[in-house]
C-alpha cells in the first residue's frame, strides 16, 4: 500500500514536470505572435513606453489603417497573393500528373525517372549556373522566374508518389476492365481517393510561394513585381533605423512611432492567412510527414 | 526505408517498341516532370562547366577559353576560404547538435499527456514557427535583439542593470541567435515524426511495465525511448548528411559586414562574389566545391546508415 502511494508520488511529479516543459515549449512558440499582435494594436503611447510585453496596452488600428493606405504594400500584397495561386495551382496539378506514372509497378520507364528525379535532390548546378539559365530563356525580370524554376519540388513529388503507391492496384485494373483510359482512371479514381495528400501539397507548395523572397531578389529588379516578402525584407531588415520609410507628412517622432507600429501590423496582416490555413490542414501532416521520411 | 523491388521478367522479353505503345499514356503524363527537371535541374548541371572556363559573357560558355583548375586554385587561395569552410563547418554542426534532441523531447513529453483536446492545442501551436518567413523571423529577431526598443534588452537591462547589447552586429552572439531561432521555428513541426512514431507503440508493454511497477518515469525510459530508437537514428543520419549545406536564405539576411567573420559561409560568398559582383566562374566553382562536399556528406552517412542501421536513401 504504502509502496503505491509512493510510486503514484513520483508519477504526480513526472506529470507535472512534463506539463511544465510542454508549457513553457508552447509558450516560447507563440510569444513572439502574441507580441507582434500586441505591438500592431496598443494605443500609440504604450508603444512609445516601450511598455508591452505580453498583452496590448490601449487600442488603436492606427497602424493597420496606415498599412491599408499603403499604396507599395497593397501592390506587393497583391502580387504575392498571384505567385501563391498561380505557382500553386500549377504546381500541384503537375506534381499529382507526374507522380501518378512514377506510381505505376508496371510503367517500364519507372526506375530510371525515379533516379532522374532524385539524383537532382542530391546534385543541383547551384546558384550561378541557375542564375544564368534564367537569364538565358528569358525569365529575368519576369513573374515567371518566381514560379516556373519551383514548378515541381522532387521531395513533394516522392511523397505523392509513394500515396498514390498505397492505393490499391485492384481498382485499376478495375477501371481498365470497365473501359476506362488511364487519364480517366488517374482523374477519375485517383485523383479523389488523393484529397490528404493534394490538401498537403497545396499547403506545402503555397507556403513556399507566400513566404519565398529569394527568387525574386535574384531575379527580379523591378520593385513592383516584387512580393510581400521583399517589402518586409525592406522595412524589417534593410531599414532598421526606422527613418527610410512611410510616405506620410507626419512628424519626425509621430512618424517613426507610426513606423514602428506598421512593422508590426505588415507582419501580422502577412502571416495571417497562412497560420488560419494550416490548423485545417494539420490532420494530414502526420500522413505527408511519414510517406515522406520513411519511404524511399 | 526501401524494399528492393524485383523488375517483372517479362519486361527484358518484350521489345522496347510494345512497351512504350503500351505505356503511350504514361509516357505523356511524363512529358513536363521529363522537361521541367531536364531545363531547371539538369540544365544548371551542364552550366557546372562554367567551373572550368574564364567565363565572359560575349563568348558564351562554349567560348570562352578553358583554364581547367584554375578558377578552384583561385578558390583554394582564397584568404577567405579556410574561414568560410570553417563556418560552414561550424553553423552546420551546432544547429545539429542544439536542434536535434529537442523535437524528440518535445515529442515524449507531448506523448505523454493523455487529454487529447490539450495535446492537440499544444502541437497546433508548436507548428506554427514553421509557417512563418525567414524575412519575418530575421525582422522579429533583429526588432527582439535591437538595442533601443528591442524587448530581450530590455528585460537583459532590468536584471542585470548593464547596459543594452547589440546581439545582431556582435560577432559571438551570430551563431546562438542562428541555432536558437532554428529551434524555435522547427522543434514542433520536427517533433512530428516522432509523435507518429510514438504513436505506434505497443500498448502492451506499458500494461506489463505496470505490473512489474515500473513507474511513468521508468517507462519512458526502458519502453518509449528504444520504440522510437529506430526513427531517431534514422532522422541523425539523414541530418548529419546535410551538416555542410548550410543555406543561404537565411544568413543572407541576418549577417552584416561586422559579423562576417563568423556568418559567412560558402553559399552566402557565392552569392556576394558570383551574383553581386558578377564573378560567375569562381562563383560557380566555389558552388561545385561546396555541392561535391555536401554529397560526400551524404553519401557518407548513408554508406554508414546502410551499414549499421539496415536503412539507406538509395
Amino acid at each position: 500500500m504504502k509502496r503505491k502511494t509512493k510510486q503514484s508520488f513520483s508519477d504526480r511529479m513526472y506529470m507535472i514536470i512534463v506539463c511544465i516543459f510542454v508549457i513553457i515549449c508552447t509558450f516560447i512558440a507563440l510569444y513572439p505572435m502574441v507580441y507582434t499582435l500586441s505591438m500592431s494594436i496598443s494605443g500609440a503611447e504604450h508603444v512609445a513606453k516601450n511598455d508591452i510585453f505580453f498583452f496590448p496596452k490601449g487600442f488603436s488600428t492606427q497602424a493597420y489603417e496606415l498599412v491599408f493606405q499603403d499604396k507599395e504594400i497593397w501592390g506587393a500584397y497583391m502580387n504575392t497573393i498571384w505567385y501563391t495561386v498561380v505557382g500553386t495551382v500549377l504546381s500541384v496539378v503537375l506534381t499529382m500528373i507526374s507522380a501518378y506514372p512514377l506510381s505505376r509497378r508496371r510503367f517500364f520507364l519507372r526506375r530510371k525517372l525515379m533516379l532522374f528525379v532524385m539524383f537532382t535532390m542530391y546534385f543541383s548546378g547551384g546558384l550561378i549556373p541557375m542564375f544564368l539559365l534564367i537569364n538565358k530563356i528569358g525569365l529575368y525580370n519576369s513573374r515567371w522566374s518566381c514560379i516556373m524554376p519551383y514548378l515541381i519540388s522532387a521531395w513533394n513529388l516522392i511523397v505523392c508518389k509513394s500515396f498514390l503507391e498505397s492505393i490499391p492496384e485492384t481498382l485499376e485494373e478495375a477501371a481498365a476492365i470497365d473501359g476506362a483510359s488511364p487519364y480517366t482512371t488517374f482523374a477519375r479514381i485517383f485523383l479523389p481517393l488523393s484529397k490528404p495528400i493534394i490538401a498537403v501539397m497545396t499547403l506545402y507548395y503555397a507556403v513556399g510561394q507566400w513566404n519565398g523572397y529569394f527568387a525574386a531578389m535574384m531575379y527580379l529588379p523591378d520593385a513592383d513585381k516584387h512580393p510581400i516578402q521583399m517589402y518586409l525584407r525592406k522595412i524589417l531588415i534593410l531599414s532598421n533605423t526606422q527613418s527610410s520609410m512611410g510616405g506620410s507628412s507626419m512628424g519626425g517622432f509621430e512618424r517613426s512611432l507610426a513606423t514602428q507600429q506598421l512593422k508590426y501590423a505588415v507582419i501580422i496582416v502577412t502571416i495571417l492567412p497562412i497560420l488560419a490555413i494550416y490548423p485545417f490542414v494539420q490532420k494530414y501532416f502526420v500522413k505527408g510527414v511519414m510517406i515522406g521520411s520513411i519511404k524511399e | 526505408m526501401k524494399k528492393k523491388q524485383k523488375c517483372a521478367c517479362s519486361i527484358q522479353k518484350t521489345p522496347l517498341r510494345k512497351l512504350i505503345y503500351r505505356d503511350r499514356h504514361l509516357l505523356v503524363m511524363c512529358i513536363p516532370l521529363i522537361l521541367f527537371f531536364l531545363i531547371f535541374a539538369y540544365l544548371p548541371m551542364a552550366g557546372l562547366s562554367l567551373a572550368f572556363v574564364d567565363y565572359k559573357p560575349v563568348l558564351g560558355i562554349g567560348g570562352s577559353p578553358f583554364v581547367g583548375l584554375e578558377n578552384f586554385e583561385k578558390v583554394f587561395r582564397n584568404p577567405f576560404f579556410p574561414r568560410l569552410l570553417k563556418n560552414t563547418f561550424l553553423i552546420g554542426m551546432e544547429t545539429l547538435v542544439w536542434s536535434f534532441p529537442i523535437p524528440i523531447l518535445f515529442a515524449l513529453a507531448v506523448n505523454e499527456i493523455r487529454n487529447r483536446k490539450f495535446q492537440k492545442v499544444i502541437q497546433t501551436i508548436s507548428y506554427m514557427p514553421y509557417f512563418i518567413s525567414i524575412v519575418v523571423i530575421v525582422g522579429l529577431l533583429s526588432n527582439f535583439l535591437s538595442p533601443t526598443v528591442g524587448v530581450i534588452n530590455q528585460v537583459y537591462s532590468a536584471i542585470t542593470g548593464n547596459d543594452p547589447i547589440s546581439f545582431m552586429t556582435e560577432p559571438k552572439y551570430f551563431r546562438t541567435i542562428y541555432v536558437v531561432s532554428h529551434i524555435w521555428q522547427t522543434f514542433g513541426w520536427n517533433s512530428i515524426i516522432y509523435l507518429a512514431a510514438l504513436a505506434g507503440v505497443d500498448i502492451a508493454l506499458y500494461e506489463s511495465a505496470k505490473v512489474d511497477g515500473a513507474n511513468r518515469l521508468q517507462q519512458m525510459i526502458h519502453i518509449t525511448l528504444p520504440c522510437i530508437m529506430p526513427t531517431i537514428i534514422i532522422m541523425l543520419i539523414l541530418n548529419m548528411g546535410n551538416i555542410m549545406s548550410v543555406g543561404f536564405e537565411k544568413i543572407i539576411l541576418m549577417y552584416s559586414p561586422s559579423t562576417y567573420e563568423v556568418a559567412d559561409v560558402i553559399s552566402t560568398y557565392t552569392y556576394r562574389r558570383g551574383i553581386v559582383q558578377s564573378d560567375y566562374s569562381f562563383g560557380t566553382a566555389i558552388g561545385l566545391f561546396n555541392s561535391a562536399i555536401n554529397m560526400m556528406f551524404i553519401v557518407g552517412a548513408n554508406w554508414f546508415s546502410k551499414k549499421f542501421s539496415d536503412t539507406s536513401l538509395w
